[in-house]
């Protein structure tokens, strides 16, 4: 078991290279201009970028900025930014992004298993056919197409929330962020319930017809104590890695969404960083870095996970 | 020994059951061949069949209007501002106009009207618009509302204003022989394009050139002794070489443009009304069946060539994907190994990238060299064909130590045909549904990279879903059509493909044959 993690870590790790790698010759071979309004002194970037490298071969400059990298030094913001750090605004927005995110999963999660668990048990009732037509109608559409309904109707009809976020002077964890967040987190948990609800039905359904259930019912046991104590554990085994999975995928957010709602967190800093003339490449590589990191981690993760939850598959790993 | 020759004829053949009855029959159905199944198991699924018209309509949509309108005035007006001429600015003209469509005309559906509260100062503004041009700004009083405050009362009115006619003038210049032109024209058809210039003198409108009447900095109106009659305020007695219709009331003094320049070459400055404008430049009256953008494009054109883009997009990378990821996942799969292993862990790392990094990435380095629409095929491609060579390499791995395999290669097949003619059909149903379902994705990816803006598509005759439902997020409070059409277009699109995909994956799924009856 521990040397299959290893083997995924290192193996993970080895793709991350790579793909920083490809990252980086890729933004060298582009124009680097210098930006205007950095410090607008020649001298000054011309010092920076000494440090950073530049003018020597492209194998010293890959040394260089792993080496800095490695010690948290992503460089400064030339254009999005001018003048700070890099890794310093990134982690400034980060609590933003985690915070959206963590309020609709916790919102979701229990939401999206009640109603899956729910559809199941009534399958093929009208319980069903309308928790599934719902299902299918939100998984299809596009999150920032609810964003807009939601804008317009809550935000903007109604007027319970501000259409964009507006105060970042109040605490992250706060009940004011909270009601400034919340048509964003309503916007991203849609998709999330709708998903985890679609997935617990077919799981279920597909646990509840099995044989072992019929065994749980011949021994005594009542429908709910045979659901719980056997059908619902059995689902759970895929079920669980995918709630994993998405916990993880939390931290990188949603670019769209952020972006509808004006949300400052990471989502609008890479869009910022691509949008800007020129684009900040020092933020763009940090940030792709971050979402690469994420993307492999998560992977790695639930694949994981699974033998964590499940000892035939452990037995299997051996 | 003697050798005996046997003749084998005709005769010396006879019937077993000669003179008995048969009791088997020749099958009277034709045999039902794999793809022929799975069609008749997907006519059986209504829900996927509904699908796939609305699709089909969807697609007729986007492929048919944007031909169709090309004789007509939507298409030119595109086309004269995707020049960049002067007519650039003319789209301005027409932009936030509501939805209308001639047949409901004064019924306030879907007639390009709104319902609004305007203050008294605005109402006046409206009224006097009427009254300069003939036609109604306000198409329905419901009531009016009297508001006390502190500082008095305020009177507001709840009316139906028509965007058409609201936005009535504005400020073009032209040159001599347009303007010739435009004169004649009036005097031909008896349609008033150009009106009387306001005097600048008159600073209190705020540049705002629909009020041609006396009026206070707050923007309420000086009346004339009697106290209800509008004061003009227009420009008189200039050399404005006009001499055409003149509007009611005119003696003949009223100036109809500033002309500036030298003789020869005057260009004229004029107060223009932009419906009659639209009706003399493109002889029909403005009708937008979806409305109008923030720019002034038809909507329902703009959204077909976006929506033709986005499928063309679509179906161009799945077929790469298609392809790309057949012949890759064919290798893989048919001599295993080490090539197996290395072009694994050679997709395993492509399939690490980010797509949003790749398509920026993409758009960075190949924009100047292969376009905007070039770089994002490549993004698609990068890592888009992954997910079908991982299909057809585990049908290889099922498939290659078969009998009939063996047999063939016994028969002298090279490896590509035995992959290619042998093997390969055996992934065919699977693939088909895995590229129907590649569409609906890039289709999805390419709405959400346009509208987040990082990648741009928008000419003068092209536009995206996404880049229509960014511009009509801005003004979501006030003209939600703008957001509304394409948002219900792209929501249709997804739901129809989701049940289409869902069908078809079932359809092709060989398990699941007869479970349907049960």
């Amino acid at each position: 078991m521990l040397k299959y993690v290893l083997k995924r870590i290192a193996l993970m790790l080895f793709v991350f290279f790579v793909i920083m790698t490809f990252c980086f010759v890729l933004v060298k071979l582009l124009p680097s201009l210098p930006a205007q309004q950095f410090g607008k002194d020649q001298a000054l970037i011309e010092q920076r970028r000494e440090q950073l490298g530049y003018g020597k071969p492209l194998m010293v400059q890959f040394y260089l900025f792993i080496k800095h990298a490695l010690r948290g030094n992503w460089g400064m913001s030339e254009t999005l930014y001018p003048m700070s750090d890099v890794w310093d605004t990134f982690v400034e927005k980060l609590p933003y992004t985690i915070t959206v995110n963590l309020y609709s999963m916790l919102f979701s999660v229990p939401i999206g298993l009640l109603l899956g668990i729910y559809a199941a048990l009534k399958k093929n009732k009208w319980q069903d056919h309308v928790i599934s037509t719902g299902v299918m109608a939100l998984v299809s559409v596009p999150s920032f197409i609810y964003a807009f309904l939601i804008q317009y109707f809550l935000c903007y009809k109604f007027g319970w929330f501000n259409i964009i976020v507006e105060d970042y002077n109040v605490p992250v964890f706060s009940w004011k962020m909270f009601v400034q967040l919340a048509p964003a987190v309503i916007a991203l948990a849609l998709p999330t319930i709708a998903g985890l609800t679609r997935y617990t039905r077919a799981e279920l359904t597909e646990v509840l017809t099995s044989e072992f259930m019929l065994l749980a019912r011949t021994k005594g046991l009542t429908r709910g104590q045979a659901t719980v104590r056997h059908a619902l554990r059995n689902a759970m085994v895929p079920i669980f890695p995918m709630i994993i999975g998405e916990f993880i995928g939390i931290l990188s957010g949603s670019l769209i969404i952020e972006s509808i709602f004006g949300i400052s967190g990471v989502g609008k800093l890479y869009l910022g960083a691509i949008k800007a003339i020129p684009p900040d490449y020092n933020f763009f590589m940090l940030l792709s870095a971050f979402y690469t990191f994420i993307g492999l981690f998560a992977g790695i993760l639930v694949d994981i996970s699974y033998s964590f939850i499940d000892p035939r598959i452990r037995m299997g790993a051996k | 020994m003697e050798k005996k020759e046997y003749q084998i004829t005709k005769e010396s053949f006879r019937f077993t059951q000669e003179g008995k009855s048969l009791k088997d029959k020749a099958p009277e159905t034709k045999p039902v061949g794999y793809f022929k199944d799975a069609f008749r198991r997907f006519a059986r699924n209504k829900a996927s069949v509904v699908a796939a018209v609305i699709i089909g309509l969807l697609l007729l949509y986007a492929i048919i209007v944007p031909i169709a309108c090309n004789t007509n005035f939507i298409d030119a007006y595109s086309r004269d501002t995707a020049k960049g001429e002067a007519a650039d600015t003319d789209a301005k003209f027409y932009q936030y106009l509501l939805p209308k469509v001639a047949l409901f005309e004064g019924t306030g559906f879907w007639d390009g009207t709104q319902k609004k509260q305007i203050n008294n100062n605005n109402y006046v503004r409206y009224k006097a618009i009427e009254q300069e041009t003939g036609a109604p700004v306000i198409t329905k009083y419901f009531r009016e509302i009297v508001e006390e405050k502190f500082d008095g009362t305020t009177v507001m009115h709840e009316v139906r204003v028509d965007s058409y006619r609201s936005n009535a003038f504005i400020t073009k210049t032209v040159t001599g022989p347009e303007y010739e032109k435009i004169q004649a024209w009036q005097q031909e058809n008896n349609i008033q394009v150009l009106f009387p210039v306001v005097d600048p003198a008159q600073k209190n409108n705020n540049g705002d050139i629909t009020i041609w009447y006396k009026c206070k900095l707050s923007g309420a109106p000086i009346y004339a002794a009697d106290g209800k009659t509008l004061q003009p305020a227009y420009k008189t007695n200039l050399a404005d070489d006009y001499n055409s219709l003149r509007i009611a009331g005119d003696d003949g003094s009223y100036a109809y443009a500033n002309r500036t320049g030298k003789p020869g070459s005057f260009s004229y400055e004029c107060r223009i009304n932009a419906y009659n404008y639209f009706i003399y430049k493109y002889g029909i009256e403005p009708c937008f069946a979806l409305g109008t953008t923030d720019a002034g494009y038809d909507l329902l054109t703009r959204l077909a060539s976006g929506a033709r883009f986005s499928f063309i997009l679509a179906i161009c990378i799945a077929t790469i994907n298609l392809l790309i990821g057949a012949i890759y996942g064919a290798i893989e799969g048919f001599y295993g190994g080490v090539i197996d292993l290395a072009m694994e862990r050679f997709s395993d790392i492509l399939s690490g990238i980010p797509f949003t990094v790749v398509t920026v990435l993409f758009q960075m380095h190949l924009k100047d060299d292969v376009g905007v629409v070039g770089s994002l095929i490549f993004a698609f491609v990068l890592t888009g064909w992954i997910g079908t060579a991982s299909t057809v390499r585990m049908q290889f791995y099922r498939y290659k130590n078969r009998e009939y395999v063996l047999a063939a290669r016994t028969l002298g097949a090279t490896d590509a045909r035995l992959m290619f003619k042998h093997i390969f059909p055996n992934a065919l149903g699977t693939l088909i549904t895995g590229s129907v379902l590649v569409i609906p994705g890039v289709m999805l990816s390419e709405t959400s990279l346009t509208y987040l803006g990082i990648v741009n598509l928008d000419t003068g005759t092209m536009s995206s879903v996404g880049s229509l439902l960014s511009a009509g997020q801005a003004c979501i409070s006030s003209y939600p059509h703008i957001v509304l059409y394409p948002a219900v277009f792209f929501s249709l699109l997804m739901i129809s493909f989701n049940l289409f995909g869902n069908g078809l994956r079932d359809a092709f799924n060989p398990s699941l044959r007869g479970s349907e009856e049960g």
